[in-house]
């Protein structure tokens, strides 16, 4: 275990130095003066000139070379400063805490729900077979094909326009949180239920599970002694995995529902030229990465030790 | 190390206090849907800072300015009960209201005045710009500002969001914003920038005082999303709807749609030193070939919006009430273009001295609008045979784009009412040396004598005069190209009565507003 979490922290160690590095050449070399960028995104359209461009450019020092400011980034970082965001002037670590503790939020309850949904259609669908497996995978290629807005405003119109169940936009209370957490959760859905009915086929498929049938034990003592376990392994990895991805990729939906999250800052970040915005989310996103592998690199060993602990 | 673990620790609380955040019940408990007017509205905040988000603080009506200005664009008192400009009109003196306080509670007085002054000063905006030799407080109740030479827009300077005055103990050591407290009838109760904003009536207000207790601000990004709130009635008020919504929404019961004109146009930043656009037959026939009726029509669904002019009627001595419109406009551009040697070849492109007439036209995807107009110009020009490729960037492109001198031509939204006097716009525009978001490579000599003369002119007559020359050249030189002008389409639900707009887009008049009575 201590040589686990020995290997891990010396890989976010790595990740967040690459992650960092990565950003900061990145960023430089796109197209644009960046005092321009950050002026218009501090400013406003209607307040961007050259003078306000002259005056961000002077403020944060952007004149300096770029292994200069590379070489400030990097001391800052081993002290463990984010620095400022350059557009708001607010501590990065804060803007980041803000957006990344929602985003969370909406990731955790979407792949809660998404469980709850895909789980139970996956299984159904491996146990059942044909002709309701092909319309359940077909059904959830058609959602899969949908882009998520999409998804987002069919939710709305329902249960939002519709039924009035739910706001429409917004954050703070629980009943904000249904509907993007349901449309990720739908849309995520899509994938992971193949995931599960993937794996319970081979695992309903293999000679252990048809032997623990012969021995004389009931269909649901088999799936309960043979079943969960096997199944369960590569639907933890793969949700785990995705969870990131999730928090990353869920930029349209943050902006449907004006959900502050981390991909919706994080593409606005990158308009404005937002380095240490960037930077700050990127660290923070390539940790949560490392640590999520470590996370499900254990509940993986604790379903199945077989393999020994991994390193 | 230690740094490490209070890194971590940072981190974590964090992430712990934003789930519980959202979970529990935020200090905004006391708001609730009977008793909060929710407005929902594209634009987003990041900062305190008024010379950055200003704007939307003026609107939610927590910051105030020492002068106003009327839906005609006239000043009038605000935290300044009157004004005296001096002879030779280098020296403003305001006197204070009396009895205003901030939402701390600390005295409006004129130390305060002069303290939010000077600092806006030292940021970026347009006091900035303005010869101000100095700002002092003459007494507690009066404050001069003295010019280095007469500046007649300081007022409408004076009146813009980012002279805001708020509370010395709002500014840190460097002036930075730390608190939000101004003198407006709203206070602030929630702040989660970028998107929501929560304000609670201030009763010690010295004005008319709000009738409604709370007004909650949300950042509604998509348009179809705003458009869904207002339907479901989650936002009372709902700014900036999408012109193909409205058949839609007209047919509501609970909805009382309001279109408004606002002082902001669609037009084309050409580079008039271009060698293809240095002759203004050439500017003028690209002027022609643009079909502005279909576009207001067909593309901003606002019949009647285009726009032969850059300045709108509203601003009556910027406007020619003669203007016709020309009867055969792409015969007319193709002879102007013919005049100039120009002669389309095999492709159907226009071509002079074994060059083709290629235009790069850049536009920015801030205003959905703009890159829709940007392609229907495209198809415009290319009918006459000018090819143009559209390139859809960031709207800094556009000034960086005059400075370095690559611009082309630019499609844009300008503001004209961005200070509440257009010459302050117009001064910056079309100087001596054009403006970043004006005129390019474009000089003319009558323009910067006018120009000046209407910075010192405060005979309302010799103004008008002055103003309707100084269009007529812009008209026919077309430094600038106008399209169409801006109508701000607004849904309100029906619990909410008192509504009315203003074009300058400074306030929300929250303090007009009530409930209706169940």
């Amino acid at each position: 275990m201590k040589q686990l979490i020995f290997r891990r922290l010396l890989q976010l160690v790595c990740v967040v130095w690459g992650v960092g590095t990565l950003t900061f050449v990145l960023m430089r070399a796109l197209p644009g003066d960046m005092a321009y960028r950050i002026a218009a995104s501090r400013y406003g359209q209607d307040n961007v000139d050259s003078q306000a461009a002259a005056l961000v450019r002077n403020e944060l020092q952007l004149d300096l070379p770029p292994w200069l400011a590379y070489w400030h980034w990097l001391m800052d970082l081993l002290q463990f400063k984010l620095g400022h965001s350059l557009v708001s002037g607010e501590p990065v670590i804060d803007s980041v805490q803000h957006m990344l503790g929602h985003s969370l939020l909406l990731a955790v309850a979407g792949l809660c729900l998404s469980a709850l949904i895909a789980v139970p259609l996956g299984l159904f669908s491996a146990w059942r077979g044909n002709p309701l497996d092909s319309v359940l995978m077909g059904l959830s290629s058609m959602v899969r094909a949908m882009p998520v807005f999409v998804l987002g405003v069919l939710l709305l119109l329902v249960f939002a326009l519709h039924w009035n169940w739910f706001p429409v936009a917004g954050f703070g209370t629980a009943m904000h949180l249904v509907l993007p957490a349901l449309t990720l959760a739908i849309s995520f859905a899509a994938i992971s239920n193949r995931v599960v009915r993937d794996s319970a086929k081979q695992v309903f498929g293999s000679s252990f599970y048809t032997f623990s049938q012969v021995k004389g034990l009931s269909k649901w003592r088999t799936f309960q002694r043979h079943g969960i376990r096997n199944i369960a392994l590569p639907v933890v990895a793969f949700l785990g995995i995705q969870l990131v991805s999730m928090i990353e990729g869920i930029v349209m939906i943050e902006s449907l529902f004006s959900w502050p999250g981390i991909g919706h800052g994080l593409a606005h970040a990158i308009f404005a030229r937002d380095i240490p915005v960037i930077q700050g989310a990127a660290l923070a996103m390539g940790a949560l990465f490392v640590l999520l592998n470590t996370l499900v690199d254990i509940v993986c060993h604790w379903i199945d030790p077989r393999g020994g602990m991994p390193v | 190390m230690r740094s490490l673990f209070r890194f971590i620790r940072q981190m974590g609380f964090g992430f712990l206090a934003s789930f519980l955040v959202v979970y529990g019940s935020m200090s905004w408990a006391a708001s609730s849907k009977e008793n909060t007017l929710s407005i929902s509205s594209a634009f987003e905040f990041t900062s305190l800072d008024p010379s950055k988000n200003g704007y939307i603080y003026t609107r939610m009506q927590l910051l105030e300015t020492l002068l106003d200005v009327n839906s005609k664009g006239q000043l009038v008192p605000a935290l300044a009960s009157k004004w005296k400009v001096s002879e030779d009109a280098k020296s403003w003196r305001f006197t204070l209201r009396d009895k205003v306080h901030f939402h701390d509670g600390s005295l409006m007085d004129a130390n305060a005045v002069v303290k939010s002054l000077t600092i806006a000063k030292q940021k970026h905006g347009a006091l900035r710009k303005a010869p101000i030799e100095s700002i002092q407080a003459i007494d507690s109740k009066t404050v001069e500002v003295r010019l280095t030479k007469p500046y007649l827009l300081l007022g409408a300077i004076l009146a813009h969001y980012s002279n805001a005055i708020l509370a010395p103990a709002s500014y840190g050591k460097k002036g930075d914003v730390l608190a939000l407290s101004g003198t407006g009838p709203y206070q602030l109760s929630l702040y989660a920038p970028p998107h929501k904003l929560v304000v609670e009536k201030n009763s010690a207000y010295w004005g008319k005082k709000a009738s409604i207790p709370y007004v909650s601000y949300l950042t509604g990004h998509r348009a179809e999303s705003r458009v869904m709130q207002a339907r479901s009635g989650q936002a009372d008020i709902v700014f900036g709807l999408a012109p193909a919504a409205l058949p839609l929404l007209k047919k509501l019961p609970s909805l009382t749609l309001y279109s408004n004109s606002i002082p902001r146009t669609i037009a084309l930043k050409v580079n008039s030193g271009h060698p293809f656009l240095n002759d203004v037959r050439a500017r003028q026939a690209l002027s022609l070939a643009i079909n502005r009726t279909g576009i207001a029509k067909s593309i901003l669904r606002i019949p009647d919006s285009e726009a032969e002019q850059l300045l709108p009627p509203s601003m009556t001595d910027w406007y020619l009430p003669t203007i016709s419109k020309e009867p055969m406009p792409l015969e007319s551009a193709q002879a102007l273009l013919a005049s100039l040697g120009w002669k389309k070849n095999a492709d159907g492109v226009l071509e002079r001295d074994g060059k083709t007439f290629d235009l790069t036209l850049i536009t920015y995807a801030d205003r959905p609008e703009l890159t829709t107009v940007a392609t229907a110009l495209q198809a415009q020009w290319n009918a006459i045979g000018v090819r143009t490729k559209v390139n859809v960037t960031n709207s800094s492109a556009i000034p960086m784009g005059h400075q370095d001198g690559s611009l082309e031509v630019a499609l844009m939204a300008r503001n004209y009412g961005f200070i509440a006097n257009p010459l302050g716009v117009i001064l910056s525009d079309f100087g001596a040396n054009g403006g970043d978001w004006g005129a390019m490579n474009w000089h003319n000599k009558t323009m910067s004598t006018l120009l000046g003369s209407l910075e010192h002119t405060t005979d309302p007559k010799k103004y008008h005069q002055l103003a309707q020359q100084a269009a007529q050249l812009i008209y026919q030189q077309r430094p600038m190209i106008p399209v169409s002008y801006y109508v701000q389409q607004t849904a309100v639900n029906n619990r909410v009565k008192g509504f009315h707009f203003d074009p300058f887009e400074r306030s929300f008049f929250l303090n007009d507003l009530e409930f209706k009575s169940p």
